[in-house]
């Protein structure tokens, strides 16, 4: 008996022994493979070093409704997805101008044509497996793909040709163009790189658009970006988790991001949002509308409140100039020959009191605005757009040259007759779940009554109201916004086109239907080959003057990118790109000190 | 005897609280749609009758608001400008009761706008939208209870005094009504309707609405007062005499109706004020600019005028004295019907 116990325990040494040896057999191995693979390239990131660890909460206003970047066309996906991905140029939200990402250095050719990048090496998918050139290749095969949609895939034809993409070697790749694309690198920003290791079974299928969603296994995707999925609760909240193999590190040697986990919170409406960052749920808020940012800034105490500047959302009035042909009554007939006078759009613009509208909507965060560029995109506003008074005088002036009369009637009030003798009447749609634009159009309706004009607000739910923009065509006027993803002209390139889809006064025309449309058309074409920054800006500064002097879009206010932190977030730095305050994420930390003293 | 006093005393308060409104241009000191963006979400101001050098005026003075450095909704008392009130002076024009014009105005103040309630986002003068949005609000009841209650009367007194399968067939019909979700129906309803509806349709599809959904109620209670009038001693002894269907009708049976269809109205004229309200405030109601209890009241649904401006909350306040004449009406009309049924049933008793 006892001798076998004996026995046994030597067997067990033995056992451990082996082990030990094999432990240590294994550590040399993979000692020798990392020496075989080439050293981490990692991006050294300046900014104030953080500390490590603990967790964000943001509120996110919907689901995403993938984690697919290559189908990805709702903002809150773009935001979930911003944290998850990463690209091979990437343009600072900050400075706006392009930077070295996954491609640690480009050439150009000295025609324009072509264009040589040199990845990082050694880096990893958040998996774990290794990125090269193939992933890059077979990432621009799917965006090109036409039967997938991708929303990017128009940025990246270039003269009616698809972009051509080689792999040198292993790190290195040349992308061929037809000709030269004013764009230069930016091209290549937002552009994920995929996994091809994982993706590259579904493609062949044709599956491909069937992943990324929310609740498919954490395995069956990989990304490149500061975060990873980590966990995702229907309806709740979309956790996150630090990626360890993440390729950017801090000045101290310190791999980002500092944040163990990045949490984001579906809160449907902007006040839920408010209440939420308030009780303390949410670290920080963005797109906040001035009301809500001035309650917040009375509590300055435990927040940091910011004021970014001026954006590049545009919100404006615009007109039905579709060609309706057979389909719209007398009525509209009517009304849209006073819509296509110019005269008649520069009176109501004349009319228009922008200056109320920063004041009473924006409570003075915002700006007024004469054309489609916003003050905060610095590079390519036009200085030279007029920036003329309200008057309603210049206002009955243009309107009586076209023939337009006053009648009074028995209740005193002043009514405006077209050179027909019928009422100008017409309503103005927006948005009902938008505060400030119904506030606008409110205001508008005040304006335009002062010239005799009885104008309805009618707020609609945002989906009908899309659906008679784009789709039915019955409406008379609207009131919208947009948000420029990007400084550069060419993001707004398919809402100035005439063939654009949200060319909204008249989408997507065969042939432009005015001479000025045609003109646009013409010179956006032309800066798009361009190459040099100033040939590009004279190009776009005369689009800028012929929408301001045609007025298809009245313009009337942008508002300032309005922003809040806790004061324990550090790095917070907002922009005015989107996303405002997530742009910088593996930067953000927390810091302790202020944590207990909250305590 | 008590009842009766009950009843006189809230039908005087209920009178008096209606013609305020109906007499809302003469209160109301501006036009309720007419802006002045340099004052928006004014708080209510301060009326004085001492001066800071301590001095008394006989007429009642304000200073006006100037904008303060600080923030762009708030503001100071322009301490240096002393502006009195005038009395029964001319103004802006209105319509009396809908068709007189006139100028008189109770009051107002020359040199600036006194907000004695404060103003909303755009700069109008909260005190005048909640006069005038009370004619809007009122009308749609009073005239909503009306419809229902002629509605009612008919269909419950034909259900009732010929019974039968007609009394089935409308009985059954009014439960349908009873059963319709008509906030949906109303939905759907302003999804059939051209996008921009006028004010005045707007007001008219909300009145008729309101009205042709509560019909079922009072129709079944008019069905049962008529059920057990028509076989009363009296009622009969008239048919034997060779009285008509409609002179019994007329004479006999429908004044047995009346303290139901009062007290009916006494309880629908709020319901239906409450009913306007709640459309106005989720938008379906009559359209900006014009003014309703409802409209007012929807200001609220954004949280940083809920955080920042109580002044909003006014209109609420206004509601509640006319909720609550009405509900005092209704329970003094109820109590006057049982002491008559009671001093009915003595006398019975008796012979």
């Amino acid at each position: 008996m006892r001798n076998h116990r004996t026995n046994s325990r030597r067997g067990l040494r033995l056992v451990r022994i082996v082990l030990v040896l094999a432990g240590a057999v294994s550590i040399i191995a993979a000692a020798h493979s990392q020496q075989e693979a080439p050293r981490e390239d990692l991006l050294a990131l300046s900014g104030e070093p953080g500390r490590a660890g603990g967790r964000l909460v943001v509120s996110l206003r919907a689901e995403p409704k993938t984690l697919n970047p290559v189908l990805a066309l709702d903002a809150p996906s773009r935001e979930v997805i911003s944290a998850m991905q990463a690209d091979l140029v990437h343009i600072n939200r900050s400075t706006q101008l392009t930077e070295p990402a996954l491609a640690k250095s480009w050439d150009v050719s000295s025609d324009g044509l072509e264009y040589t990048l040199r990845l990082r090496q050694g880096l990893r998918f958040s998996d774990g497996e290794p990125v090269d050139a193939d992933d890059v290749v077979f990432t621009f095969r799917v965006y090109l793909d036409e039967s997938l949609h991708s929303p990017q895939r128009d940025l990246l034809i270039v003269g009616g040709k698809p972009i051509a993409v080689r792999k040198v070697d292993a790190y290195t790749l040349a992308f061929r163009l037809a000709q030269p694309y004013s764009v230069g690198e930016r091209v290549f920003d937002s552009l994920a790189i995929l996994p091809r290791h994982l993706l590259e079974k579904p493609y062949q299928e044709g599956k491909l658009a069937q992943t990324g969603s929310l609740s498919a296994p954490v395995s069956q995707w990989a990304g490149l970006g500061p975060f990873r999925v980590k966990e995702y609760v229907a309806g709740q909240r979309l956790i996150l988790e630090r990626n360890p193999f993440y390729w950017k590190r801090d000045t101290n040697g310190y791999r980002l991001p500092y944040l163990d986990e990045l949490v984001f919170l579906f809160v449907p409406s902007a006040d839920a949002q408010v209440l939420r960052f308030e009780s303390g749920e949410t670290d920080m808020i963005s797109r906040l509308s001035a009301e809500n940012f001035s309650i917040l800034s009375r509590q300055q105490q435990s927040y940091t409140m910011l004021d970014a500047g001026p954006g590049l959302e545009y919100n404006f009035l615009f007109f039905n100039l579709n060609d309706l042909g057979e389909k719209s009554g007398p009525e509209m007939a009517t009304k849209q020959k006073w819509f296509r006078e110019v005269k008649f759009r520069q009176a109501v613009s004349a009319a228009v009191d922008r200056e109320a509208i920063v004041r009473l909507v924006y409570q003075k965060r915002g700006t007024a605005l004469w054309g489609p560029v916003t003050p905060g995109n610095r590079r390519w506003a036009d200085a030279a757009i007029a920036h003329p008074e309200r008057s309603l005088e210049q206002a009955r002036g243009l309107l009586r040259e076209l023939g337009f009369k006053w009648t009074n009637q028995a209740s005193g009030e002043s009514v405006l007759l077209d050179p027909d003798g019928k009422p100008v009447e017409f309503s103005i749609l927006t948005s009902s779940s938008n505060a400030d634009r119904t506030k606008m159009a409110t205001l508008i309706q005040d304006d335009l009554k002062q010239l005799g004009m009885r104008v309805q607000v009618v707020p609609l739910e945002f989906r009908s109201l899309l659906d008679r923009i784009t789709q039915t065509k019955q409406y008379d006027a609207c009131l919208l916004g947009l948000v420029s993803f990007d400084a550069d002209p060419n993001s707004d390139l398919n809402v100035w086109l005439s063939r654009g889809a949200t060319h909204l006064w008249n989408p997507q025309q065969a042939h432009p239907a005015t001479s000025w449309e045609a003109e646009i058309d013409r010179l956006l074409d032309a800066q798009l080959t361009a190459t040099s920054y100033g040939q590009r800006k004279k190009l776009y500064d005369r689009v800028q003057e012929i929408l301001a002097a045609n007025q298809p879009m009245i313009f009337l206010a942008s508002p300032d990118i309005l922003v809040g932190a806790k004061k324990v977030i550090g790095n917070f730095h907002p922009a005015v790109l989107e996303p405002y305050v997530l742009w910088n994420v593996e930067q953000l930390y927390r810091r302790t000190g202020e944590e207990k003293a909250r305590k | 005897m008590t009842g009766y006093r009950k009843l006189d005393r809230w039908l005087v308060v209920l009178a008096a609280l209606h013609g305020i409104i109906a007499c809302g241009g003469f209160f109301a000191p501006y036009d309720p749609v007419e802006q002045d963006r340099e004052h928006a979400y004014a708080r209510p101001m301060r009326l004085h009758l001492v001066d800071r050098q301590g001095n008394l005026h006989l007429r009642p003075f304000f200073y006006p608001l100037r904008p303060s450095e600080a923030s762009v909704d708030q503001y100071d008392e322009d301490m240096g400008r002393l502006i009195s009130l005038r009395f029964f002076t001319s103004g802006a024009s209105y319509k009396l009761l809908g068709f007189l014009p006139v100028r008189l105005h109770l009051f107002r103040a020359d040199g600036a706008r006194i907000y004695l309630l404060g103003s909303d986002g755009y700069g109008r003068d909260q005190l005048s939208r909640i006069l005038y949005g009370g004619q809007v609000s009122l009308l749609a009841g009073l005239l909503g209870a009306g419809i229902t209650l002629s509605i009612g009367l008919g269909i419950g007194a034909v259900a009732g005094y010929y019974g039968g399968w007609r009394d089935d067939v409308l009985m059954r019909l009014a439960e349908l009504f009873l059963a319709l979700p008509w906030l949906y129906l109303l939905f759907a309803l302003r999804a059939f309707l051209p996008l921009a509806v006028s004010p005045l349709d707007a007001f008219l599809l909300i009145v008729v609405v309101i009205a042709t959904v509560g019909w079922a109620r009072p129709a079944r209670l008019v069905r049962g007062v008529v059920l057990s009038a028509k076989e009363r001693d009296f009622v009969r002894a008239a048919r034997g005499f060779g009285a008509s269907d409609s002179y019994v009708f007329r004479r006999h049976v429908l004044p047995e109706t009346a303290s139901v269809l009062l007290t009916q109205a006494a309880i629908l004229v709020p319901q239906y004020v409450l009913a306007e309200m709640t459309l106005s405030f989720l938008g379906l109601g009559v359209p900006e600019p014009v003014a309703s209890w409802g409209n007012l009241l929807a200001n609220l649904q954004q949280y940083s005028v809920l955080m920042s401006y109580w002044w909003m909350y006014l209109p609420a306040l206004a509601v509640t004295p006319f909720f609550m004449g009405y509900l005092g009406l209704a329970a003094a009309l109820q109590e006057r019907a049982d002491s008559r049924k009671m001093g009915s049933w003595s006398q019975e008793a008796i012979g």
